[in-house]
């Protein structure tokens, strides 16, 4: 009997995990057959654009100078037991094109804008303001969704490409300053390395990683319930379960770019 | 519910229904609104008069029954017939749900510009008219709607409700957490909107002054129907224990109360 309730629940659990997912797909369908036709509102997706890509950039920026420093320090301590010193551009430059600078990036974004975004559709979902732009003849998902959803799709692949030139930067800098490489060197070994498909599967990772973030917020937001507490919650859901989803999708578009 | 008037209402509500989960929130709720009649219906908390006006309005998805506008059905409009019948509707919503990131104007304006394509500078000008119609300057119109008081919202929710000039309107609790003196400012203006506009207006409320103040008809809704239907004068003598209880918001009689809100 005991054994029949565990069993129970674990199905029950994997049922509103399949609904969720389902509920998510079918928001992000509206939103892309509300977002295909007119009218369109370009002065909205702007603010969104500045919002999502512009202010994010000090807290992008901080986070991958300091990650691409940390990586070259820590590469050295490793890599030199092995005398392969050498290898430090090489490690920071593929580090943070392929992954750090993607995903850090789409970590600060999902605490900084999806948290924000969750909020903001959230608190205008309990109190009303999202019926009062039906009834002025304004659809929400092409008023809301679509343009926080298209801002981050096309933001997150600038910023991350910022992140990149900074993150590799940073290492750049402990690695001629505090380690005595030579600039020229380690800039050439760098900039040899590199392949433009390092640089466009990040950027690519990048998008995938703005669309989760902000569908994830206004998903949560749009479909919060109950005042103050079902706003606070739906901001946790929609930073949890889009960083979450950030790391499995790494996982998945790394196993599909490089893997062979 | 003798009805000798217009052959075709411009509202009719026939046997709606709507459930949430077990709870029966509307039970075969029918309603007739004339065109230019301001109709008020009251009845307790959580006893089904938002969810009436939600489903008119299309924003719940009633479980059964039948909603015409102007002699059409409406329950089964496609997404993009349904924006478009939203233009003829204008709704004070009980919180006011002014858009905060809004300032005043551009929240009066915003059914001109974006539901009715206006140029926003020709949009401003007919909000600032609409400000004043509400009894507030233009230097009201550059604030946001966080600096205003309860009262000063609700009439700028007011102005946003009648600003595209719609055939019916709806209020959800109009004077609900005002003091009596703008209670009374509030029910003034929405009498005045809705004669001049010569709208049909729904108003739902508990509150029987501002009910004696608006209403043409009352009708009392209770456990998901309407129990009463009659002019504004026969209110007092309805021979119907319910409103009876009501209206003198009496403590006991055949009104039992409802913890739950649904």
């Amino acid at each position: 009997m005991n054994i029949q309730h565990f069993l129970a629940s674990i199905g029950r659990a994997f049922l509103d995990f399949l609904a969720a997912t389902g509920r998510i797909v079918v928001f992000a369908l509206l939103a892309l057959y509300y977002g295909v036709r007119p009218p369109y509102y370009p002065r909205l997706l702007l603010r969104q654009m500045v919002d999502i890509g512009y202010y994010s950039l000090p807290v992008v920026g901080l986070t991958a100078i300091f990650t691409g420093m940390v990586l070259a320090l820590q590469t050295y301590t490793g890599f030199s037991r092995f005398a392969a010193e050498n290898a430090i551009a090489n490690v920071v430059v593929l580090s943070v094109t392929r992954e750090l600078g993607p995903v850090i990036a789409g970590l600060m974004v999902a605490g900084r804008i999806g948290a924000a975004i969750a909020a903001e559709i959230g608190t205008m979902r309990v109190t009303d303001q999202i019926d009062a732009l039906t009834t002025l003849s304004t659809n929400p998902y092409r008023y809301l969704v679509v343009p926080r959803l298209i801002a981050g799709l096309a933001m997150l692949p600038v910023l991350v490409f910022i992140a990149d030139v900074i993150g590799v930067f940073g290492g750049f800098l402990v690695s001629t300053y505090k380690l005595g490489f030579n600039p020229a060197s380690y800039i050439q070994r760098s900039v040899d390395f590199l392949q433009t498909q390092d640089v466009v599967a990040g950027l690519v990772k990048a998008a995938v990683f703005g669309f989760i973030v902000t569908l994830m917020g206004c998903y949560n937001g749009y479909h919060s319930r109950g005042g103050a507490q079902g706003v606070g919650a739906a901001t946790t859901y929609a930073v949890v379960s889009a960083s979450i989803l950030i790391l499995v999708f790494d996982y998945v578009l790394t196993e599909a770019f490089f893997a062979r | 519910m003798s009805d000798t008037r217009n052959p075709v209402p411009k509202i009719m509500v026939r046997g709606l229904r709507k459930s949430f989960g077990p709870k029966r929130v509307l039970d075969g709720l029918d309603l007739d609104v004339a065109a230019g009649e301001s109709m008020v219906v009251i009845g307790g908390s959580g006893t089904g008069k938002s969810v009436m006006l939600k489903c008119i309005l299309g924003l719940i998805e009633p479980d059964g029954g039948s909603i015409k506008i102007d002699g059409q059905e409406v329950t089964n409009l496609s997404a993009t017939e349904r924006e478009h019948m939203m233009r003829k509707f204008g709704m004070l919503f009980q919180g006011g749900a002014l858009f905060d990131s809004l300032p005043v104007w551009e929240n009066v304006a915003f059914g001109l510009i974006m539901g009715h394509g206006m140029r926003r500078a020709e949009a401003k000008n007919v909000a600032l008219q609409k400000l004043a119609a509400v009894g507030l300057g233009a230097d009201v119109a550059e604030l946001m709607p966080a600096e205003l008081s309860g009262g000063m919202q609700k009439r700028v929710a007011l102005a946003r409700a009648i600003a595209a000039e719609p055939e019916i309107i709806f209020f959800d609790e109009p004077t609900t957490g005002l003091d009596p003196i703008m209670a009374d400012v509030i029910n003034e203006l929405i009498v005045k909107c809705v004669k001049e506009l010569g709208a049909t207006a729904i108003s739902i409320t508990h509150d029987m002054v501002s009910t004696r103040k608006i209403a043409d008809r009352v009708a009392m809704i209770y456990d998901g129907k309407i129990i009463w239907n009659g002019p504004k004068s026969q209110i007092d003598n309805s021979g119907n224990p319910y409103v009876d209880q009501f209206i003198h918001g009496r403590a006991t009689g055949p009104i039992k109360m409802q913890v739950r809100a649904y």
